[in-house]
């Protein structure tokens, strides 16, 4: 799979701090991108840069092979985690100025914007003014703004703060549906959740460095301890060679759940007849780590560091 | 430019379709058309003689006095304070007393009237009064009043300007003085009035959060110089609308009146009035009208290029001011935090305007070529000095300045907006603002 973004060695420095200090990623055509970091760690300068609303200071990023031009922004739909739109236009006049500054002909834009209003089940707000819709209505009407013109890739920042529970979910729907039709989306959060549902690929940004990138599979087997959760009838001891026992507390009458740990890191299998020579097991699931567990364990163990 | 062009569009449009422009169009050329034709309305509807009656202790006036169309004098030969104590219930508006020893005390001469005594009513009365107290003591004197009228002089002189051909050109300074004092007012209302347009639209963008929607589609500066022109197209419509309206309004007004006059000369000479009435009637008509003067003007300097400076001068002014006022908005967050930026920005406005007074004056001195030469004043103090007659490469390169001017303030305004309409939270300083300047990309 080939890259739809190529960020190499970007630098951008403000007057008092350095936003973003030597970043590199690669965001593949076709995923589900999920860029993660604490607030002020660079994502929103990178995102600019990317939307060219600014220009690094050093480094360059290629879209589809290409280095950065203006002619690209046709190609990305942004969604900006301040978002809003002119309350005193009508909502079918305000999709279509967006549409066609996005490079589109007023024909398309009528079509495509009749066809999410079919879409979505909105035909009669047309001609309504954009103050008199509900903050939920709002957000639709800016999602649709962002991608009408069909961009190749698609830049979500915080795309589910301020959305309802109602909304969240068809953005979500949205989103898969987007990442079916081919295009790559970005999105910028630290809501770990979503990324666990919707990503296939992180970058995680900390203090103007990114320091995690890669598939979501292979991030999480990078934070793997060889850790095991068992639950069983019996009692279970450390068994020398073979695993040690991390905690152990009881579930319900007579099911005791306990932490292993592989410490040999033996194949499962071993394990489990291991397990089986001293209880009688009613469950063995392996500890894959949660990207809020990664998420804390990296920023947060830099924060300790530097206490 | 595709893309400027529809954000000029949308500016434009949004604005034109608002109620509030349509009102301001049509409501301020009849504003005008009202201002010059009411005082006409009332010489022509003058019909409401006062009615003074004199008590004349002095018994110096009686029989002297002639009534004319505004005052008719009655004598009364009731005493002073009866005669007060009937005046509710006469005919008469106004009692005039005047005392016995009147010549030597002139002050003692009262009025009293059923309501206030207008300004212009008690000079007239007086001036009636004094002039026959004054005929009376020049026979005292033994002067002869006949020879004291054969040999009134009146100079009412008439101005030219010499051309360069050795032609004298019939100036009328005060036609001048007027299309000055309306195109520097026309140009100070429109640079704050359009320029503060611009700011708020700015303001608006950033604080509904719509700014960074729009600045990853276009470029910032390609957003502010659409939004520009496009409220800068919007004054040009009120202007030509105010034209064609006042044009059509006053003409419209101004043949009503001709008729009436006619009228009113008809019935004039029907009821006997002496040719030296009418003359003097329409001498009074004529000189309540503005419009005669500004047409004289407008005839000496060509209405086109009147016209094409104006619209020169107030493209590149309006240029340069929404272009700061542009800067001013993207650095704040609402309208009251914008107050503490405008005041540097408003000042030169406030400037000009103060100056145009004074260049009215004297329209040819080193201070009116200064003035319309810098071009944060130029647009409003060359306009001024222009009904007045300006070399022609005074313009030119007033208007070469201008340009640079404008040049220079768009390039600073975009450096600052583009940085500012990224920028929230805590209200900036000066300082802050310019290092914006030098921030790269």
């Amino acid at each position: 799979m080939s890259n739809i973004l190529d960020v190499q060695h970007v630098v951008k420095r403000y007057a008092q701090h350095t936003a973003l200090n030597d970043v590199n990623l690669e965001v593949p055509k076709g995923s589900i991108f999920g860029l993660l970091g604490p607030n002020g760690a660079g994502k929103t300068s990178l995102i600019r840069i990317i939307n060219q609303i600014t220009a690094p200071d050093e480094g360059v990023v290629y879209l589809n092979g290409e280095k950065l031009q203006p002619k690209h922004i046709e190609d990305i739909g942004y969604l900006p985690e301040e978002r809003g739109l002119y309350k005193k236009m009508k909502v079918g006049e305000q999709l279509m100025y967006l549409a066609q500054l996005k490079g589109m002909t007023k024909a398309e834009a009528l079509e495509r914007l009749k066809m999410w209003f079919i879409k979505f089940d909105i035909k009669d707000w047309w001609d309504k003014n954009v103050e008199d819709l509900s903050k939920g209505m709002q957000q639709k009407t800016q999602f649709i703004a962002t991608i009408v013109h069909e961009p190749k890739l698609v830049i979500l920042d915080e795309p589910f703060s301020g959305f309802d529970p109602i909304n969240a979910n068809l953005l979500k729907d949205e989103i898969l549906e987007l990442k079916e039709r081919g295009t790559t989306i970005i999105f910028s959060t630290h809501r770990m959740e979503s990324v666990e549902e919707l990503c296939d690929h992180i970058a995680l940004i900390n203090k103007s460095n990114v320091v995690l990138h890669g598939a979501k599979k292979e991030v999480k087997n990078r934070f793997k301890d060889n850790s095991y959760t068992v639950e069983y009838v019996g009692s279970l001891a450390n068994s020398d060679g073979v695993f040690e026992v991390i905690d152990t507390q009881t579930v319900e009458d007579g099911v005791i759940k306990s932490h292993i740990r592989n410490s040999q890191n033996l194949p499962v299998n071993q394990l489990i007849s291991s397990l089986i020579q001293q209880v009688e097991l009613k469950s063995f699931n392996e500890n894959i780590p949660s990207f809020n567990e990664i998420f804390i364990k990296v920023v947060g163990g830099e924060a300790n560091e530097l206490l | 430019m595709d893309k400027v062009l529809l954000i000029i569009q949308r500016e434009y449009l949004t604005r034109v379709r608002k109620k509030s422009f349509w009102i301001a169009s049509i409501l301020v050329p009849f504003l005008i058309a009202a201002v010059y034709a009411i005082p006409l309305y009332f010489i022509l509807n003058s019909n409401d003689t006062k009615v003074v009656e004199i008590v004349d202790e002095s018994n110096l006036l009686k029989g002297k006095i002639q009534s004319d169309k505004d005052i008719s004098y009655q004598f009364s030969n009731q005493p002073f304070e009866q005669a007060k104590k009937q005046l509710l219930k006469s005919d008469a508006d106004i009692l005039v007393s005047v005392p016995k020893n009147v010549l030597e005390n002139p002050n003692g001469v009262k009025m009293v009237g059923k309501k206030s005594i207008g300004m212009s009513t008690q000079f007239d009365i007086q001036g009636t009064i004094q002039n026959e107290l004054r005929n009376i003591k020049l026979q005292n004197a033994n002067i002869d009043l006949k020879i004291l009228e054969e040999n009134k002089v009146s100079v009412n002189a008439q101005t030219y300007t010499l051309q360069e051909d050795g032609k004298e050109q019939s100036s009328s300074s005060t036609g001048a003085m007027i299309l000055a004092g309306v195109f520097g007012m026309i140009l100070y209302i429109s640079a704050l009035l359009y320029g503060s347009q611009v700011m708020n639209g700015v303001i608006e963008e950033k604080s509904n959060r719509i700014i960074e929607v729009m600045i990853s589609s276009v470029r910032p500066f390609q957003l502010m110089m659409g939004k520009i022109i496009g409220v800068g197209l919007v004054g040009i419509t009120q202007f030509l609308l105010w034209g064609v309206l006042t044009f059509t309004a006053s003409t419209a007004t101004t043949k009503l009146m001709s008729s009436k006059i006619e009228e009113k000369v008809t019935t004039m000479q029907k009821t006997g009035k002496s040719a030296e009435e009418i003359k003097k009637f329409k001498t009074e008509f004529k000189s309540k009208n503005p419009l005669s003067g500004i047409s004289q003007t407008v005839e000496n300097i060509s209405l086109t290029k009147l016209i094409l400076c104006f619209l020169l001068f107030y493209i590149g002014g309006y240029m340069i001011y929404s272009s700061l006022f542009a800067a001013i908005g993207s650095a704040v967050e609402n309208a009251s935090e914008a107050q503490q930026f405008m005041f540097p920005v408003t000042i030169p406005i406030i400037l000009s305007f103060v100056l145009g007074q004074v260049i009215i004056q004297d329209p040819d001195s080193n201070l009116a070529f200064w003035a319309s030469m810098f071009p944060l004043t130029s647009p409003i103090d060359m306009m001024v000095r222009l009904p007045f007659g300006v070399p022609d490469w005074q313009i030119a390169l007033s208007l070469v300045l201008l340009i640079f001017g404008f040049l220079g303030t768009t390039w600073l305004a975009g450096k600052i907006y583009r940085v500012g309409i990224l920028m929230y939270g805590k209200k900036p300083s000066w300082k802050e603002i310019s290092k914006w300047v030098f921030y790269k990309g």
